[in-house]
Formats: C-alpha cells, sequence, structure tokens
C-alpha cells in the first residue's frame, strides 16, 4: 500500500500542464480526484515516474448552459454535480449516476472528466454521457480538438487521449422538450461499482411516442457500451411494455460481460436486459414530467 | 446527606456513556500505529505469489542496495538464531518464514528492514524469488483424495493432509434412534471461510535494551499475557524483563488471538540491532494472511417422529484450517465448543464427527465473535431444524416450541456432555413473536405468494456457551483460562481498578467500573480501569469468546466483595461497634437499626489508610483470580423478514428483531452496542462475505474492494428486546452478550432467505446469499427471465 517514488509537478495553467506532459510523455500522469490513479499507485499497478497535479489550475470548475449545450468543466467534482440545480432540472440522468458514485468522501474529490479519461467501463459517467450524445475537449501540444463520445474509448484503460493531451471539457447538448433520462445501477453494496447498470435518455414526440432514445451500458464489456441497436429499435414507437421488452432484449445482445467476483456473466446478462426495461421506464415517466 | 443510589453511582443496569468515546472521537485514542520511538525501523514483509511452490533461492541483493534498506532477514537467517518455525495456540508449527516452501497464497517469505516504511517497501518489491510451482490443495475434498500433495512434508513422516479426527456423543445411541426414525432430514451446509476484518490491522512495536536485556513489545494482542508467557517459553526473553503493552485496540472479533510472524520478526530484528522495529499490516496482507474464521463443510442429519420430536443428531464435519493449524481454540478442544450443536433442543441422542485438514489457505480458524466453533453449531443446528420443519410442513416456531429445552428442566445436562446453566427459551421466543407480529406476517406471505410475490420469514433460536472457562477443562497450551481482577482504593476514595483481560472496544472502561460502583458505593467516575500492560495488569487469558464478563466481571465483583469485608470492619471501628453490628444498606456501612450512624466507603478508605484498627494491615486493596463453576448459556430469537426481486433477486431485510437474554444487564446502551455490531457482522456473513480463490489458489478478494463490509445504507434497522435470566452461578448473574448476535443471526438470515423460496422447494441456499444466487434459483424455476 506504498506507492513507488514520483516527481510531482503543479502547474497553474492548462499550457504548463501540456507542456509538463509533452516533456515526459508516458511517463507522466495526470492527477485530477486522485481516487483511480492513486489506488493503482499503492497497488503498483501503475508506477509513474511525474505526477502532473492539475488541481490548481483555476477556472475549470464550472458547470454552465452555453448554446445550448451544457459544459462541464476538468475540475468538477462528482459532488458539484449533485448540487447542481441545474444538473437536477435538466438532466436527472447524471443526478441519478452521480449520487450512486462511491460514497460522499470519494465524491468530494473525484471529477467527471478523470472518471471517463480513465477508461473503466466499470465507471458511471461512461454509459451516461453515451446515453447523452456527449463531446468531449481534449486540449494537448497541437492545440483543441472535440472528440464524440462514442469514439472516446478505444478499449479496457484505453481512451483516445494523447499522452500530452488533457480532457478540459464534457459537451452535453441541451436536451429538447418532453426528455428525460434515468440511471439503474445493480451493484453488490453502496458505493461498489456496478455489476452492471443502464443508462437511459429518451425524448418524446406529441404523441407521446418515442422520438429518439440513447442507451449506454456500464461494466457489460471491456469497454462502454453504446447500444445503437436499441436505440433505432426505439425510435418512432409506443413505449409499451412489448417495446421496452424488446429493447431489453437488445441491449443484452450487446453486452458483452466476464464472469467476476461481482457475479457470473449470464446474472449480468439478465440484468442488463431489466435495467434497461426499467431504466427505460423511469426516462419515459420522467419525459412526461414525472419523477 | 444525599441518597446513593445506583443510578447516581452508575451501578449495574444503568445507562452510563461509553467513558472510551471521547478520546475516540476526538482522534486521541492511541493505536499500535501511534507508537513513534527514536530511531525505529520498520519491516514489511515479502509475500509468496503462489498458493503452494517450492523456494529455489532468495536473492535480497537489489533489495539491500535500496537508500534507506538496513538488512533482509529470510529464513535461513531465522535458521540461525532457532526462528524459522514457531509454535501456534493449536500445538501446530507455523513457519515464520518459508523457507523450504510457500503452503499459501501470500504466505510471508522474507522481511525487509529499512529506515523508512517507504524504504522497505521499495526494497521488499525488488527481492527476487525463485519459485517453483507445485500442485494446490484447496478444499478437504482435495486434501483427502488419494494422491493429493503433501502440504506439510515439513513434518516428519507426514505422508497426509488429515489434521486431527474428534469425535463428540454417541455413535450407537445416535444410529440407533436414526434406524427407527419415522423422519430423517440431511442437509449440507459449507459455512465459508469469512475473516473478522477488525478495522485496525494487526501489528506490533519491538523496542529491546541491549543494555538491560529489556523488551518492551507495543502489540496488537487481545491476550497480552497469554501471549508473553508463549513468547517467554519459546524464546530466549525472560518473562520479567519482557512487557507486553497492547494499547487501544481498534476491533480484534478474534484475529488479535494468534501469534504471527510479523510479531516475531519485529523483535528479532530489534534484538539483533537494538533499535526498535515496527510492523504495521496492511489491509490486504490482513485479509490475505492472518486468521479466517469458519470453513466448516458439514452434513447435519436429524431423526424425529412425525408430529415433530427431534429424537437424535448426526454432524459429520470436514474443517478446512489451511497450511498450518493456527486455530485458537482451548487445547482440549480442537474443535472448540462445536458439540453444543443440539443448540436449545432437548434432543436424546447426538454424534459429531469432524476431520481437520491442511489445504493451501492461510492458517486460522479464529474464534470471529463467536466462543469457539459456536457459530458453526448454530448455524448447522437452526438451518437443519427449518429443514425438519419443512419436510414435515409443520411452522418452525411450532417444531422450535416443541423441541424446546423446558425452563424446569435446567440446570439441563445435554447429551453432548454439557450441563446448561440457565434458560428460558419460550419467553424469549414469545416476545419476539409478538415484537415482530408473526401470525399476521404468515397471512401475508401467503398472500404475496398467490400474487408471486417473494417474502420470507426467518427464525432462529440460538444457544450460546461463552466464559471459558473451568480450568479443569479449559486450558491454552497448559494456561488456565482464568482471570484476573486487582482493585485498589486510594485514601481519598477514589479507585484503581486493574484487569487481565483487554477491551478492543467492548467498552471495558465504562462496564467494570459500574460493577465496582455498584459493590462499593462509589461513584462510577471515580473508578479508572487499566488493562493491556503487563508490567501492571493481574494475570489473564484475555478478551475473546464472550469471556470478559463472565470471567473478570466475576473477579471484578469478589475483589469488590472481599474489599467491602474489610471495610466493614474498619467501619465497625470507626464507629465503635462490633462488625455484626454493622450492615451495608443503601451503599454504605450502617449501624444496624440506627440508619442514621453510617460510614461511606469513601469515608472508610481514608481511615483505612490513615486510621485502620490494631492488628489490621493498612490500606483498601484486593487481587482475585476467577475460576468459573461452569460456563454461561445466553440465548435468544431472532426474526427476520426479508422482501426479494422476482426478476433480479435484489432483496431488503424489512424488519429483524433480535431477543437476547445475557443474564444481568450490567449497562444496557452497551449490550445494545454489541447486538448492532453483533447483528451487522452476521448480516454481512450472511449475505455479503466469503473469501474466494481460483483454481490456483489465488485469492479473488483480498482487499475491502472485494470483500464487503456492509455499509449504513444496507443495514437493516435492528429492533431490539430482552428477557433477563441470570446465571445462577455468576457472583452478579451476568452471561456475556457480544457474541450472540453474530452466533444467532446467520441462521436467521439464511431461514429467511429459503423460506422466501420454500413454496418452490428450495431447501438451502449456501452463503453468502447474493442476489445473483436467488436469481439462478428464480430462473430455474421458471420465475425470473
Ligand atoms: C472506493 C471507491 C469507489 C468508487 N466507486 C465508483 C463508482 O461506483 N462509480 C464510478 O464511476 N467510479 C467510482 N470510483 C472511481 C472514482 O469515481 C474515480 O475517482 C474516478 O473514476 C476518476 O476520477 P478522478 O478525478 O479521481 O481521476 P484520477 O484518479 O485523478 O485519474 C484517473 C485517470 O485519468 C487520468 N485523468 C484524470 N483527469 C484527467 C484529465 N482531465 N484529462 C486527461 N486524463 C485525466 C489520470 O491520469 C488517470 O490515469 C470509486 C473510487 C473509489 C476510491
Amino acid at each position: 500500500m506504498i506507492p513507488g517514488s514520483f516527481e510531482y509537478h503543479t502547474p497553474s495553467s492548462i499550457s504548463d500542464a501540456v507542456a509538463l506532459l509533452q516533456q515526459y510523455g508516458e511517463e507522466a500522469k495526470i492527477l485530477s480526484g486522485g481516487h483511480s490513479l492513486v489506488p493503482m499507485m499503492k497497488l503498483r499497478i501503475a508506477e509513474p515516474e511525474h505526477i502532473v497535479d492539475i488541481n490548481g489550475i483555476a477556472g475549470l470548475d464550472y458547470i454552465k448552459e452555453e448554446g445550448g449545450v451544457l459544459k462541464i468543466g476538468a475540475l468538477v467534482r462528482e459532488s458539484d454535480l449533485e448540487h447542481s440545480d441545474l444538473i437536477a432540472s435538466k438532466f436527472p440522468i447524471i443526478a441519478d449516476a452521480a449520487k450512486l458514485i462511491a460514497d460522499p468522501l470519494v465524491r468530494n474529490r473525484a471529477t467527471v472528466a478523470g472518471n471517463l479519461a480513465h477508461g473503466d467501463p466499470a465507471n458511471d459517467h461512461p454509459a451516461v454521457m453515451l446515453a447523452l450524445g456527449a463531446e468531449v475537449v481534449l486540449t494537448g501540444g497541437s492545440g483543441e480538438r472535440v472528440v464524440p463520445i462514442s469514439e472516446f474509448f478505444v478499449d479496457l484503460l484505453e481512451t483516445a487521449l494523447k499522452p500530452d493531451e488533457i480532457l478540459t471539457e464534457v459537451r452535453i447538448p441541451m436536451p429538447p422538450a418532453n426528455s428525460g433520462g434515468a440511471y439503474f445501477k445493480i451493484e453488490r453494496r453502496v458505493g461498489d461499482f456496478a455489476i452492471i447498470a443502464v443508462a437511459a435518455q429518451v425524448t418524446l414526440d406529441a404523441s407521446g411516442n418515442c422520438a429518439s432514445a440513447g442507451i449506454g451500458l456500464t461494466n457489460s464489456g471491456p469497454t462502454p457500451i453504446k447500444v445503437t441497436a436499441a436505440e433505432a429499435y426505439l425510435a418512432g414507437k409506443a413505449l409499451d411494455d412489448a417495446t421496452l421488452s424488446e429493447a431489453g432484449n437488445l441491449a443484452e445482445a450487446a453486452s458483452d460481460p466476464t464472469s467476476d467476483t461481482r457475479a457470473p456473466a449470464e446474472y449480468k446478462k439478465a440484468m442488463v436486459k431489466q435495467m434497461t426495461i426499467r431504466a427505460l421506464r423511469r426516462a419515459a415517466e420522467r419525459a412526461k414530467g414525472g419523477n | 446527606m444525599t441518597e446513593i443510589t445506583s443510578e447516581s453511582l452508575g451501578g449495574i443496569g444503568q445507562w452510563v456513556k461509553r467513558k472510551e468515546d471521547p478520546r475516540f472521537v476526538h482522534g486521541k485514542g492511541k493505536f499500535v500505529e501511534d507508537i513513534y520511538l527514536p530511531g525505529m525501523v520498520y519491516g514489511v514483509f515479502v509475500r509468496s505469489p503462489y498458493a503452494h511452490a517450492k523456494i529455489n533461492g532468495i536473492n535480497t541483493e537489489a533489495a539491500l542496495k535500496v537508500p534507506g534498506v538496513i538488512t533482509v532477514v529470510t529464513a535461513e537467517v531465522l535458521k540461525g538464531l532457532k526462528l524459522d518455525w514457531m509454535p501456534t495456540l493449536a500445538g501446530d508449527t507455523q513457519a515464520v518464514l518459508a523457507g523450504d516452501k510457500a503452503r499459501f497464497q501470500s504466505q510471508e517469505v522474507a522481511f525487509v528492514v529499512a529506515k523508512t516504511q517507504y524504504a522497505a517497501a521499495d526494497g521488499a518489491a525488488v527481492v527476487e524469488v525463485d519459485y517453483e510451482e507445485l500442485p494446490v490443495v484447496m478444499d478437504p475434498e482435495a486434501a483427502k483424495a488419494p494422491g493429493a500433495p503433501v502440504i506439510r512434508d515439513d513434518k516428519e513422516g507426514k505422508k497426509d493432509n488429515h489434521i486431527f479426527n474428534w469425535k463428540s456423543g454417541d455413535a450407537e445411541a445416535t444410529d440407533k434412534a436414526f434406524a427407527e426414525a419415522e423422519v430423517t432430514i440431511s442437509q449440507h451446509t459449507h459455512y465459508q471461510r469469512v475473516h473478522p476484518a477488525p478495522m485496525e490491522t494487526c501489528g506490533c512495536v519491538a523496542d529491546y535494551s541491549k543494555i538491560t536485556g529489556q523488551m518492551d513489545l507495543y502489540i496488537t494482542s487481545q491476550a497480552p499475557h497469554a501471549h508473553r508467557t508463549v513468547f517467554a517459553m519459546i524464546s530466549p526473553f525472560q518473562e520479567h524483563k519482557t512487557r507486553f503493552i497492547s494499547p487501544d485496540l481498534g476491533g480484534g472479533f478474534g484475529n488479535k488471538v494468534p501469534i504471527y510472524p510479523g510479531y516475531v520478526l519485529a523483535a528479532g530484528v530489534s534484538f539483533l540491532t537494538g533499535l526498535p522495529c515496527k510492523w504495521i499490516e496492511t489491509r490486504s496482507e490482513n485479509i490475505q494472511s492472518t486468521g479466517f474464521a469458519r470453513d466448516y463443510h458439514t452434513t447435519t442429519e436429524l431423526a424425529a417422529t412425525k408430529d415433530g420430536k427431534i429424537t437424535a443428531l448426526r454432524v459429520n464435519t470436514q474443517a478446512d484450517h489451511g497450511a498450518f493449524d493456527a486455530q485458537a481454540s482451548p487445547t482440549k478442544w480442537p474443535a472448540g465448543l462445536f458439540n453444543i450443536c443440539t443448540g436449545s433442543y432437548d434432543i436424546g441422542a447426538a454424534s459429531i464427527n469432524l476431520d481437520a485438514y491442511y489445504t493451501n489457505k492461510a492458517p486460522g480458524g479464529v474464534a470471529y465473535r463467536c466462543s469457539f466453533r459456536v457459530t458453526e453449531a448454530s448455524y448447522i443446528i437452526e438451518r437443519a431444524v427449518d429443514a425438519l420443519a419443512q419436510k414435515l410442513n409443520m411452522d418452525p416456531v411450532e417444531l422450535r416450541l416443541k423441541n424446546f429445552i423446558q425452563p424446569d428442566q435446567f440446570p439441563y445436562k445435554s447429551c453432548t456432555g454439557w450441563e446448561y446453566d440457565s434458560g428460558n427459551y419460550q419467553a424469549a421466543m414469545q416476545v419476539a413473536l409478538d415484537k415482530i407480529g408473526y401470525p399476521e406476517l404468515r397471512k401475508e406471505q401467503a398472500e404475496k405468494r398467490a400474487r408471486g410475490e417473494l417474502m420470507g420469514i426467518g427464525v432462529s433460536s440460538f444457544t450460546e456457551i461463552v466464559g471459558a472457562g473451568p480450568r479443569k477443562d479449559f486450558d491454552i497450551l497448559g494456561l488456565s483460562m482464568n482471570d484476573g481482577a486487582s482493585i485498589v482504593v486510594h485514601p481519598t476514595g477514589t479507585v484503581t481498578a486493574r484487569l487481565g483481560v483487554k477491551s478492543q472496544g467492548q467498552g471495558h472502561e465504562t462496564t467494570f467500573p459500574q460493577i465496582i460502583a455498584e459493590e462499593l458505593g462509589i461513584p462510577q467516575e471515580n473508578i479508572k480501569l487499566e488493562e493491556g500492560d503487563t508490567d501492571t495488569a493481574p494475570y489473564g487469558l484475555g478478551t475473546y469468546g464472550s469471556r470478559s464478563t463472565p470471567m473478570a466481571g466475576a473477579s471484578t465483583a469478589m475483589a469488590a466483595r472481599k474489599i467491602r469485608a474489610k471495610a466493614q470492619k474498619i467501619a465497625a471501628s470507626m464507629m465503635e461497634v462490633s462488625e455484626e453490628d454493622v450492615e451495608w444498606k443503601n451503599y454504605k456501612f450502617q449501624v444496624k437499626g440506627v440508619p442514621e450512624k453510617s460510614k461511606t466507603m469513601a469515608e472508610v478508605a481514608f481511615a483505612a489508610y490513615t486510621a485502620a484498627p490494631e492488628g489490621m494491615e493498612m490500606g483498601l486493596e484486593a487481587t482475585v483470580y476467577y475460576d468459573a463453576p461452569n460456563l454461561t448459556f445466553p440465548f435468544g430469537t431472532y426474526i427476520c423478514v426479508i422482501d426479494i426481486d422476482n426478476q433480479t433477486g435484489e432483496f431488503k431485510v424489512r424488519r429483524f428483531v433480535a431477543v437476547d437474554d445475557c443474564g444481568t444487564i450490567i449497562n444496557p446502551m452497551i449490550v445494545e452496542g454489541q447486538i448492532h455490531g453483533g447483528l451487522t457482522e452476521g448480516f454481512a456473513i450472511a449475505t455479503m462475505q466469503e473469501i474466494r480463490f481460483d483454481e490456483q489458489g489465488n485469492i479473488l478478494n483480498g482487499s475491502f474492494m472485494d470483500y464487503l463490509l456492509p455499509t449504513a445504507v444496507e443495514t437493516p434497522v435492528w429492533e431490539l428486546d430482552k428477557t433477563v435470566t441470570p446465571s445462577p452461578h455468576h457472583p452478579i448473574g451476568a452471561k456475556g452478550v457480544g457474541e450472540s448476535p453474530n452466533v444467532g443471526s446467520v441462521p436467521a438470515f439464511v431461514n429467511a432467505f429459503v423460506d422466501a423460496l420454500s413454496h418452490l422447494g428450495v431447501t438451502h441456499i449456501d452463503m453468502p446469499v447474493t442476489p445473483w444466487k436467488i436469481w439462478q434459483i428464480l430462473k430455474e424455476k421458471g420465475i425470473a427471465e
């Protein structure tokens, strides 16, 4: 439980941080909330030689709506999401997820950006962002680029981030009227990573049918999974029990979990279906103005 | 003068707030980790990544080059000091460091000593060990299979993995009862391997002076005296120059009873270097290598008449003890008090047959919040009684009532040889039934079943056996399991008391002064209790097996009574009457029939030091070592209600009623706290905990990431109640309570789960009962998708 030795850097601007990343390349790791990185260092699974702590960079802790887009800065903590009126009113799906992540102590430090950048399919935000069709802003030596979240997760603990890039902002389109979302997580114990979880976001049309849907799966494969088949299937349909059940089947088919200490794969797959049904149902209720 | 009452004194039965809490909530407790001595060095273990592997060599060169590293101790080095193996409390031997081979994953292989903990960890990371993997043995079935690898080939002539066989009861009478039985059931259960997981891990600081030869050992020990004596018996250190200090302990639960290699190594390093040496486990080291609990594979059979009178019990157990037999049980009781497994029932015949095996797992088998295998015993009988009820299609409550030992049968001699001191099982059961509204719940369950909803009601009526024990039967490596109390009343009427037991969070500093307050009429806030320092504490075998109140509680009351007897003489002399004319009334001495003529204990104490009667020694103190005439037998009934989601297997404990009878209650608040803690542990064992291994012997959940402890969120709301049946042989009628809730709750949970699914033909689910296990059943039965 004692990490190897490392050099510790505290840049005060994004450009200084990027310069450090350029200088040390693969040997350097960004530290934001530290609640994924530090445990790995204590177990010596990760032994970075340089730690670039970005917590001293001012102005990265904003949650704001700008031009129809929700913008979340790199140093926004989970607890900030929990206490944001904007999130509570427009993004119940994010509020659901945030309060299911770890415990209040962890949430006071852990960042949304770090949760995505870690590239862990067990983390809760990736599925949520997939359901919401988010984008991430990556800032590096050659400037800024904007990557759709569906192209961000490459493999287990691997993302589109280059060694000199920082995830500086998450962008989420503001949901149109008659939208709702929900996050359903099966966990062994409160604060644990998901056995599996499902994020669902729907927008209803004037007749109450599904205009569009976004579905993301947590811990159901080597990367977070966007269930495009179910999303396509739901478009234009009334969200009755049979339709929800079929969407559940499609989500189950898209999942690829493995058996581990949390549960056998067969249980996880069955739960992907169950939670997809329940998350879609709650999302639709919320789209109609329910809670 | 204002009246003195039990309430004003904070005597027996009073809700006195815990005296230890202010220092803990202020972060001012002093634990072993808080000990920092000048020049102290740190030891960190290199541990085996393999469950079973030959060690061909250890290269320490790179480690020795790490700045700050002082030395690397290996088995080779220890061999020179004859310290490479040590005895266990169970009379076996255990490798201090693996020399010939590693026998479980995480076994201690080398000890890197450095100036800082960081340097020691860096050094440990670069020690190179040349391992040659060997086939592993992961459970008793594999251990006894023909041709199984012999784990303990260090023992001369050892050709198999069998440790011992233990029998109890009357096999012939039992077989006869089974042959004649109208109904029988047979049930296989695995009480899984769990870990006590105290918040504070194990550790020590050894401080040896080369000049005086004095060894001070600050140690996480539940039994400092016993540990010191054993230490003196096996090492060159003499007992009088060895001081074991067990400071504040952050929980023990049986995990801090065994002797660990880290203690021996820290002491050895300090002896060799003359520098203080600290060793503190990490969380994962604690879970992976120190005393586990349970791991009993058992087949339980009951014979009964058609109308539900149980006639015999037959038990066959295979016990998994790990690589070294380091379980903590009294020496004459290799399977602890497991033969209490007839439980609360009047059963004519019983036969218990138990075989213990070595496996490639960490050693242990500690009494985790349990009086030596009583949890295992209570689990099998309470599960079996439910299985019988199911077979007979009888309500489990009715079956229990039919078979309870009756109140007029106490003292009751069980067919396995125990004499139950007292009990009234029906009474506790009735309180529980009334509190939870049992008939209404059964009605609700029937309605829910008709609608396809799942709800279970689990009952457990356990009997404990605690307070080991009478020295004719109980010793550890020959040391009698008796405990001392030493009380000094100071001239100004305040008290210092010292005990041979050792609190780990049970609140001794509050409870024991309450006994003294009651006996001596001195307010509890004027009484200080000290434990844990072998230089000052009277001898005693320590705290585990719920023995502090049965043993040290008795010696405390008796020492106080000795003081009172002397004080009475002094009081008589002060009031110039004969001793016979003085009585102890309303917590003071008064002249019979002349209530206005009286002396308080404080007044007498002053006289004891200033004006003791001619011919009497001055002072007011006493020391008593208590040998119990019998054990005590707390009991209770627990009832649990569980609702289950029929598609996901997720569940919620809707209600849990616990009715305990621990005899006289000294501090009701502390008793409630103990019950809350034990129930929460029982909930964790029943629903989330098991140390799991893969086929290669790798631990799959060796940290709190995956070895789960419940939080306040999922922990049920506990509804407590009580009956009070004092122990007839204990000086204050107390019985001990710490372990009852763990012992009694585990079967209540499992019985509730099985009950919820019993109409589907389910008769048992092995622990931990998780949502996915329930879902698998629901899927198989065509209920879940
Ligand atoms: C006990 C516990 C329970 C937890 N339970 C959950 C849970 O239930 N659900 C869940 O989702 N998470 C859980 N977590 C993880 C927690 O939410 C993490 O903290 C989070 O996933 C990572 O965020 P962080 O800010 O702590 O990142 P860090 O640990 O600081 O970094 C994680 C990784 O991302 C990189 N990184 C961080 N920030 C950036 C950035 N801005 N740009 C580029 N790279 C970056 C780091 O270099 C590192 O590789 C738990 C953690 C703990 C300790």
